[in-house]
């Protein structure tokens, strides 16, 4: 390993070993909410954005419509977009190089790669590729597992899936409640979602509330 | 085709669109603080309600059963800095025992 500093080799590699295992929930989830496993694998190579791919299942899964599941998955994924407008000037990339930085532009691939600040650009820019290489790889190994699992598990509320979903998006969220404002909001949305169930159609008071985050937001 | 179908193509047609837009915009359009908070609150606000309408609902109709359980397990699990597989696990293996044993 002369060429990429070890601790950056190390933490891309347990970073990309950890989240993509938990391809296998996701796998899993997409079976048991009526994805095929087609559809499953499709998700997770195109869409690649762990919190983006359960947000359309879920959706889809609560009986909500095509285009509130793609809206929620959006919503989630301008995240994405922000890291992107992040990493651009520290990866200098052009054409189709610029291409695959883009789709692995995630979450992950961008906090290691900010993670390496510390040792300099290049260490920075070796984070982002071998993290988003890594969780790439695993990420979508995990999901066909997961998914084949599934199909091979027949009733999946016996098997506890039908909580793994929420309990997953509690894992994603609980580390973005920092102040008392993020604990009311995320409080808030969960009342105004449940109230709103019975009343709108599916996928629409999940949608509902990332303009109660805006009006926040605006607010101070 | 059907919703699966549409919902699988759109959102990962939109999701790389997203990605790859942010590689060509540039940095001081996000510069406005106002918009950085926006950007921090949306997930939150957005995971929340997913949280409560996948353990509280099904189809349409409020409930509470063997999932607000595995979730409890979750919320634990959290609280004890559990690393995030443990979390997803603890929930599942709750819940799928009360579903089983109750």
């Amino acid at each position: 390993m002369s060429r990429i500093e070890s601790t950056t080799f190390r933490d891309s590699l347990s970073v990309s070993i950890t989240v993509g295992a938990y391809g296998t929930a996701f796998g899993a989830a997409a079976v048991a909410n009526g994805f095929s496993l087609l559809q499953t694998c499709l998700l997770s190579l195109l869409t690649f954005s762990g919190a983006s791919q359960f947000a359309v299942i879920g959706v889809l899964g609560a009986g909500g419509g095509a285009l509130s599941g793609i809206a929620t998955a959006s919503l989630l994924g301008i995240r994405n977009g922000v890291y992107g407008v992040i990493m651009a000037p520290r990866l200098k990339v052009k054409g189709f190089k610029r291409i695959i930085a883009a789709q692995i532009t995630i979450d992950e691939s961008t906090a290691v790669a900010l993670g390496q600040e510390v040792r300099g650009e290049k260490a920075m820019r070796q984070g982002f590729w071998l993290t988003g290489f890594g969780v790439f790889l695993f990420w979508n190994l995990f999901t066909l597992a997961g998914a084949l699992g599934a199909q091979a598990m027949g009733d999946i509320r016996a098997w506890g899936l039908d909580s793994a979903v929420p309990a997953a998006f509690l894992g994603l969220v609980w580390p973005r409640l920092k102040t008392n404002r993020d604990r009311f909001l995320a409080v808030g949305c969960m009342v105004f979602a449940l109230a709103m169930t019975p009343i709108l159609p599916a996928g629409l008071p999940i949608i509902a509330t990332a303009f109660i985050a805006v009006v926040v937001g605006l607010r101070k | 085709m059907n919703s699966f179908w549409i919902a699988t193509i759109g959102t990962s047609v939109i999701a790389f669109a997203l990605k790859y837009a942010g590689h060509n915009v540039p940095e001081r359009i996000f510069a406005h603080p106002k918009v950085q908070s926006i950007n921090a609150l949306i997930p939150i606000a957005l995971l929340s309600a997913l949280i409560a309408v996948q353990t509280f609902t099904e189809k349409s109709q409020l409930m509470i059963d063997h999932r607000l359980a595995g979730v409890s397990a979750a919320v634990i699990a959290l609280v004890l800095k559990a690393p995030f597989p443990v979390v997803v696990l603890s929930a599942a293996l709750t819940s799928a025992a009360i579903y089983n044993w109750l």
